[in-house]
């Protein structure tokens, strides 16, 4: 089997006196979309975060092309190839379009402008809101600019928080269809209540529950498996 | 009323405020005074901008702002007697000599005062970053240290400013009596609101620096080095308090130790007025706060604090995050 891209090792992430990770550990491979699934509070978010640097884990390893992350600084870590699409898109609403793909853009290379292209191309909304302020744009705009903007930089994996949360069914299929574009060019590890969207969009899964990895396996197995996923997720019939 | 001219509404409240003073003032009087108090203005933008950037882009207090400040006087005092020796520009006639040691002492006092700052920030503010009371505690700590090696290295007394030679005395225009220094304060300040408004509109540095205002951690988690963009925010603010130090010094003619703990209040009810992490804010809120000022001192000399207290609290009960929205 080939080499995993990224691999968690048994971490451990307190926040404050709470010890909210108490053993996460999975691998990544080229070429798949992963899955984190669990209920609210699980560790999803904090595993995100754990891997950006932004919680550093107490006990652990996370390599990411065999190199050891989780002692380095966020910034050092993106500039690695690790782009971040957080639950609140983290978007500069007082910045326009144009201005936060900029603040994005690690340098204004030509490979950049490539890269703007296929963007816009994937989320032509984005073109027509240019020069307007990220504030102003409506949910499911939001949601592609805070998707787009990492992907100007040349990004080996890209996590994204929640993409569908408050977002109306057909925005939703819409993203679907955009991430699914996406999976070529980079692996992304999916953070997702929704399970349709989990569903359509995840080559692999890996449950989550009271801070620990407790299951994982192809994400088509997870759909037939109605037991699994009233345990865990909470959810029956076709999800 | 459309949105856009209701967006206007306070705007012109704000002008017919500070219009009624000419009700109970000659014109002539009022000329001068709104002269003096736009100066003022441009002055306590250039403390109160460097105080708000920091905190709008770090989230810290740096109650040694004002200590900042005093530094930037001293240094500049130093800069003024060493340059005016070397070359006599200060006592020259020529007003262009005069702009010229006058910008160079700004420059020196606003560099020494950067390069102090790097320091301030590596040595004190690093270890207290994200807890405000204990940012607290530590700056007021460093604007003792600051004072005292003012003390150490200047003396305790008060001493007076060099001033160009063309920067003394008034012109009359037309009847209204106009010092000249207030007219050098608004083109120098206007030139640096304008500097700094440009830099952070127009370049990647300066759209960094307003996304990391809204979000720095997204800034981070973006590839760019937040600690190094907060050593250079500290440094461009310190450098802004020291040029407001030197012109403030210029303006009052004298300078003594503690004399950026006075300006310090005026600071942070600007910053807070416009807006903390503000420069529009800091702009709006510095001119309102010199020409209140100004005008009531006239009026009422004994109530002149008074009224910046007041502004404070009718701006903060109307609109309690200030004027501006930070970044703006």
């Amino acid at each position: 089997m080939a080499e995993p891209l990224l691999q968690v090792e048994g971490i451990h992430t307190h926040i404050g006196k709470h010890h909210i990770l108490q053993g996460v550990s999975f691998e990544v491979y080229a070429g798949e979309v992963t899955v984190l699934l669990g209920r609210n509070g699980a560790g999803k978010t904090t595993t995100l975060r754990s891997i950006m640097g932004l919680l550093p884990p107490s006990q652990g390893r996370i390599l990411f092309k065999n190199r050891a992350i989780h002692h380095m600084k966020p910034f050092d870590i993106a500039r690695l190839g690790i782009g971040f699409v957080p639950e609140d898109r983290g978007l500069f609403n007082l910045l326009t379009v144009e201005e936060n793909f900029r603040v994005a853009m690690l340098q204004e290379a030509k490979k950049s402008q490539e890269r703007l292209e296929f963007i816009l191309d994937v989320f032509p909304d984005l073109k027509k809101f240019w020069k307007a302020k990220a504030g102003v744009l409506s949910g499911g705009q939001k949601q592609m600019l805070a998707i787009g903007r990492p992907l100007v930089n040349d990004n080996a994996l890209l996590l994204i928080d929640e993409p569908s949360k408050g977002l109306a069914p057909i925005i939703i299929d819409h993203l679907i269809e955009a991430i699914h574009r996406l999976k070529e060019h980079m692996m992304i590890i999916l953070v997702e209540q929704n399970f349709y969207m989990a569903s359509k969009l995840g080559n692999v899964f890996h449950l989550f529950d009271d801070g620990r990895t407790v299951h994982k396996g192809q994400m088509e197995d997870l759909v037939q498996n109605e037991e699994l996923k009233k345990k865990y997720l909470g959810i029956s019939g076709a999800g | 009323m459309s949105t856009q001219q209701k967006a206007w509404l306070p705007a012109l409240a704000v002008i017919a405020v500070f219009l009624l003073p000419i009700l109970f003032i000659s014109p002539k009087t009022y000329i001068t005074l709104t002269i003096s108090g736009v100066a003022m203005g441009m002055l306590l933008f250039l403390v109160s901008s460097g105080f708000s950037l920091i905190f709008g882009f770090m989230s810290v207090l740096n109650m040694a702002h004002g200590a900042l400040f005093a530094w930037g006087a001293y240094i500049g005092f130093s800069a003024f007697t060493v340059i005016n020796k070397w070359t006599g520009w200060g006592a020259s006639d020529s007003i262009f000599l005069n702009m010229m040691i006058f910008l160079l002492v700004l420059m020196v006092a606003g560099i020494g005062v950067a390069l102090l700052g790097v320091v301030v920030e590596r040595l004190v503010i690093r270890p207290v970053y994200g807890s405000h009371l204990f940012q607290i505690f530590i700056t007021v700590g460093a604007m003792i240290v600051l004072e005292e090696l003012i003390r150490m290295v200047w003396g305790p007394d008060d001493e007076v400013m060099p001033v160009p030679m063309n920067f003394i005395g008034s012109y009359d225009l037309f009847d209204v009596v106009v010092s000249k220094y207030p007219l050098i304060a608004i083109a120098v300040g206007s030139a640096l609101y304008l500097i700094v408004f440009m830099i952070l509109r127009r370049t990647r540095l300066g759209m960094i620096v307003r996304a990391g205002v809204e979000n720095p951690e997204m800034v981070q988690v973006m590839g760019h080095n937040v600690y190094r963009y907060f050593t250079g925010v500290f440094a461009a603010g310190s450098a802004l308090a020291a040029i407001g130090g030197g012109m403030w010094a210029t303006f009052v003619k004298s300078i003594h130790p503690a004399m950026g703990g006075e300006v310090i209040v005026f600071a942070l009810i600007v910053a807070i007025i416009g807006g903390l992490g503000s420069m529009t804010g800091s702009v709006v809120g510095a001119l309102m706060v010199g020409l209140s000022y100004n005008y009531v001192a006239y009026l009422i000399p004994k109530a002149a604090l008074g009224i910046t207290m007041l502004l404070l609290v009718v701006i903060l009960s109307i609109k309690p995050t200030g004027l501006f929205r930070e970044g703006t």
